[in-house]
Formats: structure tokens, C-alpha cells, sequence
């Protein structure tokens, strides 16, 4: 795997402890006003030390933890919590029409490699699939599967596997 | 049930440009190996009973050094052929030893024959040392460089002759001659097929469990002659060897997503065995080696298709939804056994070859992942999902499932050649941290393989000719 992906995952892994959907219940999420700056009505400016659109860290600074949606063990449906957040997104990839992505999809490692890989395939494109029901461009939207072989959190117990069932969505620079 | 829907991808096996490979040097895999007659001391070995009644692991052997007619520098020995000799005993020694089938006693706590003794053993010498059987053999360097290997084992109450073989090797191959005799001894004392002469592929792993360095590698079924042949760039998962150890199957990220390759080890080539751009995983060969099976992941949607191993046309196999992946041929081609969500959770079902007659086959309570078909087509060995994973086996109809393996994550079998041992992955809670540890049916005499790093994905290869 190349720096920059392994750049957007700490990018992500840092959202998701941060402020972690209900199944990663280590800490509460947040209100979604106090994250989601990119709902903020005043149109962005690129100020000389602000991240750049068409950034990782651009899209991670206007939705907050919203870049990355978590999972339940095998599972793969958008509850309310992922289409929240799904919903910023896609707000944001509306404004930036210009922004391609790619969605990740992964599981944690209590699962069979194979396996694991055609699940994160599943999860990733949930979430596309869904994004495109909020109106972003299908084309717009890249999908990759990797399977349990890119955690974010590193131990072997429940809050780890929480963390790392998700599909983070990464803009492509 | 099944609809054979014959995809209109174009033919398979695009050549992937030089530039976006992961691919170390290649490295050939030798032929088969030349047999040649060796002296013994009368028209031919016996075929009498071994006179020993005790279970084969209590059976004592003694392998002291081989013999050599003359001490001669070789490649494969910087000391000469005597010194190769010793080596020869010892490979063969750590074989029987290794896989707890029997109790060798080797060349380094036993005197060394003599070259005439070879074919007329002091076996009073060996009797003495409680032996029930002795292996003798000798080195001998020919003008072309090439070495002659034979291979005598003796039962020493009997003071009969059981068997004898001899190979011609290249220098490089003088472990296949102690392999194949190590196979010559295991067959006449077991009755089992051989399986120390092969090959087995897997994927080494190095680096943080969050950036793991996965590469290509392989080495002999003892962990000698190991190779990368990948460098590391891309992560590289699940290999198959083919049936005549020409290619590898192999998924690799190097074009940045999940793609199965068909990798030429010889000539070094690589191509996609399909050219789709949804991703391709869990690669298997079909006994023969004549057909591929994939499984290809379709907006959320992952099922197994066939494809001719020299490309064409992809067959759909399942059709369901859900995640139909993987795929094991029955030895004789005829029924392929895979994995299924379609119940709601992994379990095993069997089809015939073509997809039809899709039937589940395992009710046991947990999970059945990746069953992989014995080589002798009378069990199915795979990763059971039941609180912790566990390597287990059943029969073709899902009856009398035993599990054989007791760790926190085993999973992944494969089959020795010769369907008597299974070799997995365990994977350590929290470190992340993978090795390649082998079981055989009885559960009993697990142990780890030495991999000189973290090892995962192993898949054994055929007997080698």
C-alpha cells in the first residue's frame, strides 16, 4: 500500500477515535453541527495555510469524522447513524463537483482473508450506493476492498474490530 | 438453480506492462527428476513384510551418512561428496523426524559405512543399536557433474533388502534425492503416497500489524531452497501453486486494487486472469491445471466463475446473493466444494463442476470457511468459525467433522500431497503476528514451520516428478 493511502487511513483512524459511530462506543459522537463545518452556509475560502480542496485534509476538516462509516460484524446495511454521515459527505462532494473519491471498505480480523476481502467489497459499495441516492455522480466514485489487511486499531478486542469494520471515504489528490 | 451465463469478457491473460510489477527475479522450477537403477545385492528388493508390528512413530530407524566410492569436490558441497553424504542423511533425518511418523536416529550419533557396505550391511553393527530399520545410501559425483544418489532401506531382523531406488540430480537438486528418499522410505514403511518432495507457496509478512509487508514466496515442503518472488511494493495474498509448479495463482494490489495473476515462474511473465475491472479473488487450480477458478465481487456481489487457464471466456458458477467465494475440486475434477453466505452466514457447499446441484453440506453449529478438498477425495479440510478459528476436516457430505487445531486463529488448510497432513496459518491475538504450523489427521504432531520471517496463505503443492 502506498504512503498516501496509508496517510488517509491514520487520517480516518485518528476521525474515528475521535468521535466514533455507536458501534465503536469507546467514546460519544459528538453533535453533528459542532463537526460538520462544511454545512456552514459561508462559502469556502482557501486561505494560504488552510488545507487545499481537492485534499484529503480538506474533505476531513469540512465533515469532521463523517469521512469514515462503521459496520457491525458481518453486516453491511447504512443504519441511521452511517446515512448521517453519508449525508455530509455527500453535501460536501455536491459543493466540490469537481472531487473524485474512493471509498474503502474493510473488516476486522475475526474473519477468513477471502472472505474478508469480498466483505469490505460489500461494505465500500453500501456506501457508494448510497451516496449515489444522495445524488453524487457514480463516476465519481472508486471502490476498493481491503479486506482485513489495513486496521486502524490495532489490538484484538471488540472496540479494535468496532473501529475497523468501516468504509472511509478518501479523496482522490 | 444455476445459470450458466457465459460472460462476454474478452479473452483473459492481458499482459501487465513491466513497469507496474512487484516481481522479483524469476526462478525456474527444476524438472523432474531422473531415476536410475542402482546395485543391490540380488535381482531386486524383497516385498516381504516389515517384521515390525508397533505403530509406525515407535519405529526406529537409523540413517547413518551416506557413503561416497570417492571423495570428489561438487558444487552442491564445497568438502566433496563424503560431506554431502552426511548432509543427505541428515535432510532425510529431519523429515522423519519433523513430521512425528517415525524415531530416525541420524548420521551425526552413528558410525559411517563404508561405500561397500551399501548393498552388504553389517547388520550386526545395527541390531545393537535396536534399530528395526536402516537406510543406507551413497553420493557419487559423475564426469558431467551431475550426482548419482542411491537409497537402500534394510530391515534389520529380517537382514532383508525392503526397497532401492537411485536418481541422477544437478548439484543444486541434491535435496530432491534426499526428499526422494525420505518419500521411498515414508511409502514402504506406510503404504501411504509420498509427499516430501514438493513445493509449498505462501505469503511472507513483515512490519507493523497496520503496515504489513505482504510478499510472494516459496520453499521446499522442509522450508529449504526459500525464495520471495515478490518484492513488497504491493501487497500480495492467497497463492496456488499450479499442478506442474509452472505458475502461480496470486492476488496482488499492484495496480492498486484486488486482482488475481497468473504468474509464469520460469519466464517471469505476469498476467490478469480475467480482464475485468472488478476485483478478482480467490484464486484456485483445477486438478488437471486446465481451468481457473476466480471469484469476482460485482457491485457488492461476489461469485465463483471458471476461466480456461490459457484464457477465454468466463463461466459463471453461482448466482446467488451474497458472497459465493473460493472453490476446491474434488481430485477426479468432477464436484467443486466453496463457501456461502447465502444461509445468512459462511458455510460449505458442493457443486458439480459445471454449478449445478448446489448443496450445503455443513450443519454442524459455527462456520465453515475455505474448505479445501483432500488430494485422496475422501475429506475436506477448513477453517471452523465457532468462538475461536480452528482448522477441522469432515467427510464430502459434511458428516463427522473432528476439529484438529486448538488456537486462537488458525485458518486457511492446505493439503500435503498425500492427504495425511494439513498445513494452516495461526495468527497471535493483538501482535497480528502469522506463522505456518502443520497438523496431521489425528490432531496430534502439530508443529510450526521455520519461515525466516511471519508466514500466512501457505498452499502445498503436488508430489514433484
Amino acid at each position: 500500500m502506498n504512503t498516501k493511502i496509508a496517510t488517509a487511513l491514520l487520517v480516518a483512524s485518528a476521525m474515528g477515535l475521535s468521535a466514533c459511530a455507536k458501534k465503536a462506543p469507546v467514546v460519544l459522537p459528538p453533535e453533528p453541527a459542532t463537526t460538520t463545518t462544511g454545512t456552514q452556509p459561508t462559502q469556502p475560502t482557501q486561505s494560504s495555510t488552510g488545507p487545499v480542496v481537492g485534499t484529503q485534509q480538506h474533505f476531513a476538516n469540512a465533515v469532521g469524522s463523517s469521512t469514515t462509516i462503521y459496520f457491525d460484524t458481518d453486516r453491511y446495511d447504512i443504519d441511521s447513524q452511517d446515512a448521517a454521515a453519508l449525508q455530509a459527505q455527500a453535501q460536501y462532494f455536491a459543493r466540490y463537483p469537481q472531487i473524485t473519491f474512493t471509498v474503502e471498505g474493510h473488516a476486522d480480523e475475526r474473519g477468513t482473508r477471502e472472505y474478508n476481502l469480498a466483505l469490505g467489497e460489500r461494505r465500500a459499495t453500501s456506501a457508494k450506493n448510497y451516496l449515489v441516492s444522495l445524488g453524487v455522480a457514480a463516476n465519481r466514485i472508486s471502490v476498493v476492498s481491503y479486506g482485513k489487511e489495513s486496521p486502524v486499531a490495532l489490538a484484538s478486542n471488540e472496540a479494535a474490530w468496532a473501529l475497523n469494520r468501516r468504509a472511509a471515504s478518501v479523496v482522490i489528490n | 438453480m444455476t445459470k450458466m451465463l457465459v460472460l462476454l469478457f474478452s479473452a483473459a491473460l492481458i499482459a501487465v506492462p513491466a513497469a507496474a510489477q512487484d516481481l522479483g527475479a524469476p526462478v525456474g522450477d527444476g524438472g523432474p527428476v531422473e531415476r536410475v537403477a542402482v546395485e543391490g545385492d540380488d535381482d531386486g528388493p524383497l516385498r516381504g513384510t516389515v517384521t515390525d508390528e508397533t505403530a509406525w512413530s515407535d519405529i526406529g530407524i537409523a540413517i547413518p551418512a551416506f557413503a561416497t566410492d570417492r571423495d570428489r569436490p561438487t558444487p552442491a558441497n564445497a568438502d566433496g561428496t563424503g560431506a554431502l553424504g552426511r548432509e543427505v542423511a541428515r535432510v532425510i533425518t529431519a523429515n522423519l523426524r519433523n513430521n512425528g511418523l517415525f524415531k530416525p536416529v541420524g548420521p551425526d550419533s552413528l558410525p559411517q559405512p563404508a561405500f561397500n557396505q551399501i548393498t552388504a550391511p553389517a547388520f550386526s553393527t545395527w541390531s545393537g543399536r535396536s534399530a528395526e530399520m536402516l537406510v543406507h545410501g551413497y553420493v557419487r559425483a559423475r564426469d558431467d557433474g551431475k550426482l548419482v544418489v542411491g537409497c537402500y532401506l534394510y530391515d534389520v531382523a529380517l537382514q532383508n533388502e525392503l526397497v532401492r531406488e537411485g536418481w541422477v540430480v544437478g548439484p543444486a537438486d541434491w535435496r530432491r534425492a534426499a526428499h526422494k528418499c525420505s518419500d521411498l522410505i515414508f511409502s514402504r514403511l506406510t503404504g501411504e503416497s509420498p509427499f516430501f518432495d514438493s513445493r509449498i507457496a505462501y505469503i511472507a509478512e513483515t512490519g507493523p500489524k497496520d503496515r504489513r509487508v505482504k510478499r510472494l514466496a516459496v520453499m521446499d515442503s522442509d522450508g529449504a531452497n526459500h525464495r520471495f518472488l515478490t518484492l513488497g511494493s504491493a501487497t500480495a495474498l492467497t497463492p496456488r501453486y499450479s499442478p506442474d509448479y509452472a505458475k502461480i495463482l496470486y492476488l496482488s494490489y499492484v495496480d492498486g486494487n484486488p486482482r488475481i495473476y497468473v504468474y509464469d515462474i520460469g519466464s517471469g511473465k505476469q498476467t490478469l486472469v480475467t480482464e475485468n475491472r472488478n476485483p478478482t479473488i480467490a484464486p484456485r487450480w483445477s486438478p488437471d491445471g486446465k481451468s481457473i477458478l476466480y471469484s469476482m465481487a460485482v457491485a457488492g456481489n461476489t461469485d465463483i466463475y471458471r476461466v480456461p487457464a490459457t484464457g477465454g471466456a468466463s463461466i459463471k458458477l453461482t448466482n446467488t446473493p451474497g458472497i459465493d467465494i473460493g472453490g476446491s475440486y474434488s481430485p477426479d475434477g468432477t464436484k467443486i466444494v466453496f463457501e456461502s453466505d447465502r444461509s445468512g452466514s459462511q458455510q460449505c457447499y458442493v457443486m458439480n463442476a459445471d454449478g449445478s446441484n448446489q448443496k450445503r453440506i455443513s450443519f454442524f453449529g459455527g462456520r465453515c470457511a475455505t474448505p479445501e478438498w483432500s488430494p485422496r477425495g475422501d475429506q475436506i479440510a477448513f477453517t471452523r468459525i465457532a468462538g475461536d478459528f480452528n482448522v477441522a476436516v469432515m467427510n464430502t457430505s459434511g458428516g463427522s467433522m473432528r476439529v484438529l487445531t486448538r488456537g486462537w486463529q488458525d485458518e486457511a488448510p492446505t493439503w500435503a500431497p498425500n492427504g495425511r497432513i494439513i498445513q494452516f496459518f495461526r495468527t497471535e491475538r493483538n501482535t497480528g503476528r502469522s506463522g505456518i504450523w502443520q497438523v496431521d489427521l489425528t490432531g496430534e504432531n502439530e508443529r510450526r514451520l521455520p519461515t525466516p520471517v511471519d508466514a500466512s496463505d501457505p498452499a502445498w503443492g503436488p508430489i514433484r516428478p
